[in-house]
């Protein structure tokens, strides 16, 4: 497998080739073209065992509906893992600020209130829904400037992490 | 001896307290709401059952269902925890109107505490210190103007109710003191039903330590030491340690004798905490009294070897203290973490969920009290407080190198906790030179993330960087479950949701690949 990885939350930013290919034994992995010697092992689920040259690395992957961290130890790092024959990963890779946007929720919660009405315009930043958990009110912004387009939720509406709550184009 | 006690609680609380009770050989009864089915004081207890809906107002605070739910088991003593009915004076009165035993205070103690302003009247008789200002409700912005020049400015507006921040106002200057008066006095209306406010001095950049009191039925009451809270945020603690960095023998002498002096003019019984604001030159002030058990009690338990809810149950069941303030010695020192359910990239926002991946530390100096299992569901609907990690050493510096280490081994993932702050606040300098005030935290938030110092025996950040790309790669190749078989890309930044794979394309694809 071949893949380009992006670590340190920042897309734009140069990504690594990782080249890993099933060897005798165990896996033959280059990074960047360097050969380095590793040894790998899920402990159990989201839990690697990882020894590269000797050095012990516990890794734990945290994944949710829209992000991908590594924990290397307690040091957490927000990646991006792309498979460059993938003709989304390429879309992808050209930019995410071009069409529309769904503004997802990023917890369980209950909706508040709605900020802006449909076909309002908004700018990046700008509040568009109230949702409530444990007692604490948080409004979830526009990733984009735009326009809203469809709102797909209403006051008192309980939403689960992942559910589109509006549309920004 | 009690020989079944209902615990009108739930979460780490509530499992501390069943916990306590089967060492105890005392049977426990359990109470649930609709989204608590399967939390982990319900699995833990003898008996459960059922008392409404998610909705605290319907199930943890109905005193009616409670008090039902202990007849019908037959439970003799309710422990009500901390917060929900804990400091309700009116479920005190109604236990006891009910023949079962409230364990805690009398109604009448916590009635007196419950009011700030009265808690005032009655310590100011008693001699204890306390900060200059009123002990009685504002009449009129003129009379506040007038204690503000009395006293100096800064000032504090706090609601005589109030709690957890919520009426309180900082006033600097005479202009402003009018309106800040009136929104005190309305937020105070608004949250607890009573509009009352009163002034105090502001103390600049004060501590906030509190003495533990045990008091027994027959008159006997001992301190057990200072809790240090000064960690906290939206007036909510974080950390708390015992004993405090600055408190040495005499001065928490002093500050255990006003707390015992506080307790006994509240005619106190069982476990109860005297919270003090400490000024720079280490004056302590009179604050208000918790009429129930801290979630930060562990800390007291290790520096003195009492099992506060052992001691509080006997109590309750009329024993006498078995032991006299002369046995009292605080040893070693300990410090808690609260582990919450927030988001520490979001501002600390909380973040209910289910957790798909829990690792727990454990080992020498490490105490954890926890109300979370993997595969449960952190419900919404409740305070974000998920576990407690509790370090003990023989000093200071032991407990912190413990707890790092501690939570170097923590691991909670499908919800965000706030575990990487405590690697924040150990690694400070301030913090660990214990220069610690109310107004730390916030300063430490204000700071770049980046500055905290990686120790000399860990790999440079650039290797990290490198370990995590190429375990990115394993996890994909080794787990099929993995997120870039599916998906084909998966982002550390929100990605394009409008690409929901279909599943014949992607076999077509991995076949294809192969």
């Amino acid at each position: 497998m071949v893949y380009e990885v992006i670590v340190g939350g920042n897309p734009g930013g140069k990504p690594h080739r990782l080249e890993l290919e099933k060897a005798a034994g165990g896996w033959e992995c280059r990074l960047d073209g360097q050969p380095v010697p590793i040894d790998a092992v899920i402990t159990r689920r989201d839990v690697l065992s990882l020894l590269v040259d000797g050095h012990a690395y516990e890794i734990k992957r945290e994944q949710t509906a829209t992000d991908l961290h590594m924990w290397v130890g307690s040091t957490r790092f927000a990646v991006e893992l792309r498979d460059p024959r993938s003709l989304r990963s390429r879309q992808k890779a050209a930019g995410d600020e071009k069409g529309p946007r769904k503004i997802l929720a990023p917890m369980p919660g209950r909706i508040v209130r709605l900020l802006v009405a449909e076909n309002s315009e908004v700018e990046a930043g700008q509040g568009i829904v109230v949702v409530e958990a444990m007692k604490m009110q948080n409004e979830i912004k526009s990733p984009k400037k735009g326009v809203v387009k469809t709102i797909l939720t209403t006051p008192g509406a309980a939403v689960n992490p992942g559910d589109v709550l509006a549309i920004v184009e | 001896m009690f020989k079944k006690i209902l615990i009108a609680n739930r979460g780490e609380i509530a499992v501390r307290i069943i916990r306590a009770c089967r060492e105890m050989g005392i049977a426990t009864v359990a109470v649930y709401s609709d989204v608590d089915r399967a939390a982990l004081h319900v699995r833990k207890s003898d008996e459960a059952y059922s008392i409404g809906p998610a909705a605290a107002t319907e199930s943890y605070l109905r005193m009616d269902k409670i008090l039902d739910t202990a007849k019908r088991s037959g439970a003799e003593a309710i422990h009500p925890g901390y917060g929900f009915l804990s400091e309700n004076a009116k479920f005190a009165q109604a236990c006891a109107d009910a023949g079962v035993k409230f364990i805690g205070p009398t109604p009448h103690s916590m009635e007196m505490m419950g009011s700030k302003t009265r808690a005032r009247q009655e310590m100011e008789k008693a001699g204890v210190p306390f900060v200059p200002g009123t002990s009685r409700g504002l009449a009129s912005p003129e009379e506040g103007e007038k204690v503000a020049e009395r006293v100096g400015y800064p000032v504090m507006l706090k609601a005589a109710a109030g709690g957890g921040g919520k009426g309180m106002r900082l006033v600097h200057t005479r202009q402003e003191l009018r309106s800040a008066l009136e929104s005190a006095q309305s937020e105070a209306q608004r949250s607890f039903g009573d509009s009352e406010v009163y002034i105090e001095k502001a103390i600049v950049n004060p501590r906030h330590i509190e003495m533990q009191i045990l008091a027994d039925e027959h008159g006997n009451t001992v301190w057990l030491g200072e809790r240090e809270c000064s960690i906290q945020r939206r007036h909510q603690k974080v950390l708390e340690e015992a004993p405090s960095p600055i408190v040495d023998p005499d001065m928490r002498r002093r500050m255990g004798e006003v707390a015992v002096k506080v307790a006994q003019a509240a005619n106190y019984t069982n476990a109860g905490t005297v919270e003090f604001l400490v000024d720079q030159q280490k004056n302590f002030y009179f604050l208000e009294m918790n009429t129930r058990l801290q979630v930060e009690h562990p800390v007291t338990e290790l520096t003195t070897g009492f099992d506060l809810v052992h001691l509080q149950i006997r109590i309750a069941s009329g024993e006498k203290l078995p032991f006299t303030q002369s046995d009292v010695e605080i040893r070693g020192h300990a410090i808690e973490c609260r582990i919450y359910a927030e988001d520490p990239d979001n501002n600390y926002f909380p973040s209910p969920g289910k957790i798909t991946v829990l690792l727990q530390p454990s080992g020498p100096g490490i105490r954890r009290d926890s109300g979370m299992y993997e595969g449960w569901n952190v419900p919404m609907d409740y305070d974000p407080l998920l576990a407690k990690l509790i370090g003990y050493g023989s000093d200071r510096q032991q407990a912190i190198m413990r707890l790092e280490r501690a939570l170097y081994e923590y691991f909670v993932a499908g919800i965000k906790t706030n575990i990487s702050l405590f690697q924040r606040i150990l690694r400070d300098a301030d913090f660990q030179a214990g220069k610690l005030d109310t107004g730390y935290l916030d300063r430490l938030l204000a700071k770049n993330n980046q500055a905290v110092t990686a120790r000399a025996s860990e790999p440079k950040i650039e290797t990290l960087e490198t370990i995590a790309a190429i375990a990115a790669g394993m996890f994909a190749v080794l787990d099929p479950a993995s997120p870039v078989s599916k998906n084909g890309s998966v982002a550390g930044t929100p990605s394009n949701p409008a690409s929901v794979p279909s599943n014949w394309k992607q076999k077509g694809r991995s076949e294809a690949l192969r």
